[in-house]
């Protein structure tokens, strides 16, 4: 405070007030969280990098590891790398997973955006929510105990792991984030465009067909590829639904396995710095330059779909 | 409430008939017994200072109101060649097939120049085959009509949205134009525009006259005065006076239009 109490405009600009510090300080915080988001992101490149990228450019053979499908790492004398298998697991787990989310969550973002009002709505949202926060051990559980055995009476299946169950999982899993992302898409069209096109006699339908989902298409394609992001991403309910058999799948009833639930598995195993251990971490590079390109493609849309102006 | 004395059409001349229409947004009562008779095919301005219920009314002949569901409440009876607009089963699409309006704002759809025009027959012409070439006849007619076929011909398929404002205006226009509306209905179609292209959309208006019938809500009374035929002036949700533009402004009637049209309202 100043001083002389004589002039009340005159302003100290020597003295420090105490909301200075506090925003100084929050100031640093907010800046330290940031930077360290950056450099742990970093840090964990590097280190998956380092662990695995010199098994790349040393022993191991980049065409057998992308085209074979002889994944035999604790072989005693013949070890065999070939990752093909598994990017098919995961690959067939994700598109099913696709197939079954992409309905439900594009079916659950319109009619919340669009048709629910009021109480259905913010009903809905929080529903949408909670299904998202259910943990992935919890979904490989259902897989398990419910979808498994469902599988095995309704279609006669020896077993009941294996693509259907865990892309079905999975697309469950994956519908709520999407649905929310989906939504946010929606919601972001002007309602001017409605409107519009209410106002020259279109239905509610049309209106969304017509205009609210060409509009939202970037949106959408980004809720899309976060969806896809998560498919691949995902260990615990894959490993735990998937059968986690190596193989080629050829008919959805087939055991697969996963990119993700083979390090999880393995990883414990594997003698440091072994290569199979080296190996494993590849898969990890793999994975993770996959995801980031989703999630770069995911960003792209969106920008591109951002107003002009 | 005023009596309307200025020559009134009979009402079989009449493109839009309201009488007395009261609305109501929730507990508010926005419209109070208003009554106007449109002549068919003239342009009829509507004016009054703002929150006057303008906008109100205007949206309400096509219904478009309704959008905010059953907060709204109308009373009363609205008229458009006869057919009871407000009755339960007013089909709306057929309703704002025959009753187009154009918004404040030039709201183009996010979609081709082509598409935007077509967006209205597409939409109303029920599984009936169209040819392309029909199309693009339907297509050319209208933004001839509109005076923006020259500029825009050679970019029929790029977006409506990189249009200057004006010509997004007349697009706007030219997209009710296909389906063949009876009556448009335009709300400050101008306060977006800058002079000169407010000057070129009053000028279309004189053109589209008498094939369509115009209503155009306008804050701007130099506005009303070049671009209409007829003025009704509104002030508290309620009609004061409606006789032809001329003669409302040189020797109003009621007290309260002098003084609006002195400017003694903000
Ligand atoms: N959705 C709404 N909910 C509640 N009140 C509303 C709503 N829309 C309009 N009103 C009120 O109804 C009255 C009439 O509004 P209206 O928009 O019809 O006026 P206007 O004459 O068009 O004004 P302006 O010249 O500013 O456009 C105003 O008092 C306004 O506040
Ligand atoms: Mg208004």
């Amino acid at each position: 405070m100043p001083a002389d109490s004589g002039s009340i405009a005159k302003v100290d600009l020597d003295h420090r007030g105490r909301s200075w510090y506090v925003d100084k300080a929050v100031g640093g915080l907010v800046f330290v969280g940031g930077v360290s988001a950056i450099v742990f992101v970093m840090g964990i490149f590097v280190f998956i990098s380092r662990e695995g990228f010199g098994f790349v450019f040393g022993t191991l053979d980049i065409g057998e590891f992308l085209t074979s499908i002889e994944w035999r790492p604790t072989s005693e004398n013949n070890p065999r790398y070939g990752a093909l298998a598994l990017i098919a697991g995961t690959a067939a787990v994700t598109g099913l997973a696709m197939l079954v989310a992409v309905p439900f969550s594009l079916g659950a973002a319109i009619f919340i955006a669009e048709f629910a009002t009021g109480r259905t709505r913010e009903g809905l949202k929080v529903l949408v929510e909670l299904l998202a926060a259910i943990p992935s051990v919890v979904w490989g559980f259902i897989g398990l105990s419910i979808m498994s055995p469902l599988i095995i009476d309704t279609f006669d299946q020896p077993v009941g792991v294996g693509v259907l169950n865990s892309g079905v999982i999975l697309g469950l899993m994956a519908a709520p984030i999407m649905t929310t992302i989906a939504e946010d898409a929606l919601k972001a069209v002007p309602d001017s465009y409605r409107e519009a096109a209410e106002a020259m006699g279109a239905t509610r339908w049309q209106v969304v067909w017509q205009v609210v989902l060409p509009a939202g298409r970037n949106g959408l394609v980004a809720a899309l590829l976060l969806g896809v992001g998560r498919g691949f991403g995902e260990t615990m309910a894959v490993l735990m639904a998937s059968g986690h058999a190596i193989n080629i799948p050829t008919s959805p009833f087939d055991s697969v396995r996963a990119l993700t639930a083979t390090i999880a598995a393995e990883l414990g195993d594997a003698p440091r710095g072994s290569e199979h251990y080296q190996a494993l971490f590849t898969l990890g590079i793999f994975l993770f330059v996959i995801t980031f390109l989703i999630n770069l493609a995911a960003d792209f849309a969106v920008r591109r779909g951002a107003p002009r102006g | 409430m005023a009596e309307q004395k200025a020559p009134q059409p009979r009402p079989e001349d009449s493109a839009i008939s309201v009488n007395m229409v009261s609305l109501w947004y929730g507990s508010f009562r926005a419209l109070f017994d208003v009554n106007l008779e449109v002549k068919a095919g003239s342009i009829t301005a509507l004016i009054g200072p703002s929150g006057c219920g303008k906008s109100t009314l205007l949206r309400s002949v096509n219904r478009i109101n309704e959008r905010l569901g059953s907060y709204v409440r109308t009373t009363g009876s609205i008229r458009v060649h006869g057919h009871d607009v407000l009755a339960d089963d007013v089909e709306l699409a057929q309703l704002r097939r025959q009753v187009g309006m154009v918004f404040q704002r030039p709201n183009p759809l996010p979609l081709s120049i082509r598409d935007n025009v077509l967006f209205a027959h597409r939409i109303h012409r029920a599984g009936e085959r169209v040819t392309r070439i029909e199309e693009d006849e339907l297509l050319e007619t209208a933004l001839r009509q509109v005076l923006l076929w020259d500029e825009v011909k050679d970019r029929l398929n790029g977006p409506a949205t990189g249009l200057s404002l004006e010509a997004q205006q007349k697009l706007c226009i030219a997209r009710l134009l296909p389906v063949k509306p009876k009556v448009i209905l335009m709300d400050e179609p101008t306060s977006a525009l800058d002079p000169e292209a407010t000057d070129a959309l009053e000028g279309l208006l004189w053109e589209l006259k008498g094939e369509y019938t115009i209503l155009i809500v306008t804050h701007n009374m130099a506005q009303a005065r070049r671009a209409s035929e007829e003025t009704a002036f509104m002030l508290l949700g309620k009609m004061v006076e409606h006789r032809p533009t001329q003669e409302l402004f040189l020797t109003p009637h009621e007290q309260e239009t002098a003084d609006y049209i002195e400017g003694r309202y903000g």
